[in-house]
């Protein structure tokens, strides 16, 4: 049955008009008239390209924009595509706008886009990031049509990246959500991935929307649930990744986003991750690990400075959440000089490890747990810097691999904080 | 002479030994009353120990920064003291109403004022309970958000937060309990003043280089930072 609830009358009559899809698209977007366009085009073409004999239908999804983004969409011809590729699509390509609220909310975005699918029967979805101006036709094909021509149930994206890009997700997010669910999805937490209608189903059944805040961000929920419900994952090459939002580059706020995401998931997935005992490779189209390493500054000393005075200041805090010992060795490093300063991958894998178990038992405000691990996180970001300072693509991709083993390694230790045996 | 003398010390004898004829039995109804009041507030005081750990109650009060005021004050943990509270409060509440039925005079006005108090001791307890519940969550909050800010001195204006909070929070439960209200709100006013005109002059005066020095950092490191890249942790 279709999650009805949140969709307006008029937007459930267009779909309606609309009929069953083989394709869904959707666009989540907020006033982005000046960059959607050539995600539109990319999305046409890789529909006329590669499924010109499926039904196929966009559903833009709009936070209230005033900048005429949904106008832009709609207003995008297929026509000039038909001339340029010299091909055509046998079924019509609908497009079909809605307003779900005055502001933008990625849940409701994504709850909009799953509903439609699930009303539409469509039996493969992609969400495409209005940013992207760098995707292509050949990239749209490529989360789709494993999902469409393969049956996998969920497709994460690979993006190129320079090797200083995305330190959260390399050193926390994924080495983390490998060890416990046992598949290597390099980019856990995406604005472009593609899905199956039955994971959309399973997804909206799932019921978080009500329970969860409007600031939840269901990415990184919707991976967690395609990998602790068994079902079929791939990932798929989409180029260089599309510009982050100004805020996800506030790192409470990305740390709220994806880890609060990821430690909330752990209660409700416990049988699934306990019972996992090492990790496998999924399939890929593409390269699995692309990183520049063109040069780039960065404020070492700002974040080295920032990790000490964190785990000074926050000692009373860091107390109730972190082990004595895991403490002391902290306040150990923090008072080191810059040059002698490493934050080795087993004491913040037992870190973050201390942290999920923590979180789980509410030992204080979760929000504060959060919180408390940004100048922590900080401090491994600066040792990750240095190490691969010099470090060449293989050496980086590496460096990554060790630390996923320590966290594969300690995951008994992490069973162990779990069962309060610890 | 020494018949009258006789008469009236008999007199007095007999008015005695009356009295104390009628005081004997509301005496061993008052020790009755003590010594029921006493297995009762026993009773109250082991049931609710028993709610209270279960409740983890402990756990809560560490949460709120009670346990932690508890210890410095070397005193039992917050599970005992309030089951130990509890208990006296039931027993000194059957103990005048023991003390009422001997129906000494003047006694009944204070036994009353002792039962019309007990509610406002109650809702005392509560503020103090959740002020020190909301202190601790604001003070945390404060330090976490000042240190992921990078801002000088966290825990210096987390101390401060918790500390007006409290001041505030005592003045509400003098308030309550009536006790030197007047006072109270005199001195609480006189303290946030104090605290307030404290931080103007620190700020005004004392941390005059600090501040200059704090601003140029502040916008030194935002031009240095405009000529760094920031790489998104995302």
């Amino acid at each position: 049955m279709a999650d009805e609830s949140i969709l307006t009358d008029d937007f459930i009559r267009q779909l309606i008009d609309v009929g069953e899809v083989d394709i869904l698209v959707g666009v989540p977007t907020h006033n982005d008239a000046k960059t959607v366009e050539p995600a539109i085009r990319a999305i046409q073409a890789g529909i006329v390209k590669t499924f010109p004999r499926e039904r196929a239908v966009i559903i833009n999804a709009d936070g209230g924009s005033s900048d005429g983004t949904p106008d832009v969409i709609m207003g995008a011809s297929i026509d000039d595509l038909h001339r340029s590729f010299n091909g055509y699509t046998l079924r019509t390509l609908h497009a079909i706008s809605t307003r779900y609220a005055n502001s933008p909310s990625s849940a409701t975005a994504l709850r909009t886009i799953l509903a439609a699918a699930e009303l539409l029967r469509a039996r493969a979805c992609t969400v495409i990031c209005p940013e992207s101006d760098n995707i292509e036709a050949e990239g749209v094909a490529n989360l789709l049509r494993p999902v469409y021509r393969d049956h996998f149930d969920f497709v994460a994206p690979i993006y190129r990246r320079h090797k200083f890009e995305g330190v959260l997700l390399s050193n926390l997010l994924y080495p983390m959500t490998r060890a416990l669910f046992g598949q290597r999805i390099r980019e856990p937490y995406a604005s472009e991935f593609a899905f199956s209608g039955r994971l959309a189903s399973q997804f909206l059944s799932q019921n978080k929307w009500s329970e969860e805040s409007q600031d939840y961000d269901p990415e990184l929920g919707l991976t967690i649930s395609a990998l602790s419900d068994g079902c079929r994952v791939c990932q798929a090459f989409l180029g260089t990744r599309p510009p982050i939002k100004r805020q996800s580059r506030d790192l409470v706020h990305a740390m709220r986003q994806t880890v609060g995401v990821l430690f909330s998931s752990l209660e409700s997935t416990f049988q699934v991750w306990s019972s996992k005992t090492a990790s496998q490779p999924v399939p890929t189209l593409g390269p699995e690990f692309d990183v520049s390493t063109d040069p780039m500054r960065i404020n070492r000393k700002q974040l080295k400075e920032m990790f000490s005075a964190g785990v000074l200041d926050l000692e009373s805090v860091l107390r109730s959440i972190l082990s004595s010992s895991t403490l002391a060795e902290l306040q150990q490093i923090a008072v080191l000089p810059e040059d002698e300063f490493r934050f080795h991958p087993e004491l913040w894998v037992k870190a973050v490890y201390e942290f999920a178990a923590s979180y789980y038992k509410s030992v204080m405000s979760r929000d504060h747990i959060l919180q408390a691990l940004v100048p922590l996180y900080r401090g491994r970001m600066f040792t990750f810097l240095v190490e691969n300072r010099t470090s060449s693509a293989a050496e980086v991709g590496n460096n990554i691999e060790n630390l996923c083993l320590e966290f594969e390694r300690l995951k008994p230790y992490l069973l162990e904080l779990w069962n309060g045996r610890k | 002479m020494r018949d009258i003398i006789i008469g009236e010390l008999t007199q007095a004898a007999h008015e005695i030994f009356r009295d104390f004829a009628h005081l004997l039995p509301r005496l061993i109804v008052m020790l009755v009353i003590v010594f029921v009041g006493w297995l009762v507030a026993y009773i109250i005081r082991e049931i609710l120990r028993s709610i209270l750990r279960f409740a983890k109650f402990d756990r809560l009060s560490e949460r709120a920064g009670a346990s932690q005021l508890l210890t410095h004050a070397a005193l039992p943990t917050p599970t005992e003291l309030v089951s130990r509270f509890v208990f006296w409060v039931a027993w000194i509440g059957f103990i005048m109403l023991g003390v009422s039925v001997l129906g000494i005079g003047g006694l009944q006005e204070h036994v009353e004022r002792f039962f019309l108090f007990l509610p406002r001791l109650f809702v005392s307890l509560l503020i103090l309970f959740f002020g020190l519940l909301i202190a601790s969550f604001f003070a945390r909050a404060i330090l976490l958000a000042s240190v992921n800010a990078n801002l000088p001195s966290p825990r210096l204006l987390s101390i401060s937060v918790r500390s007006i909070i409290i001041i505030f929070v005592l003045s509400m439960v003098f308030e309550e309990l009536g006790v030197a209200d007047q006072t109270m709100l005199l001195a609480f006013g006189i303290a946030f003043g104090a605290v307030m005109l404290g931080l103007a002059i620190a700020f005004g005066i004392g941390g005059k280089d600090l501040a200059q020095r704090f601003l140029e950092n502040r916008f030194s490191r935002d031009k240095k930072m405009e000529r760094e890249d920031e790489p998104s942790p995302l």
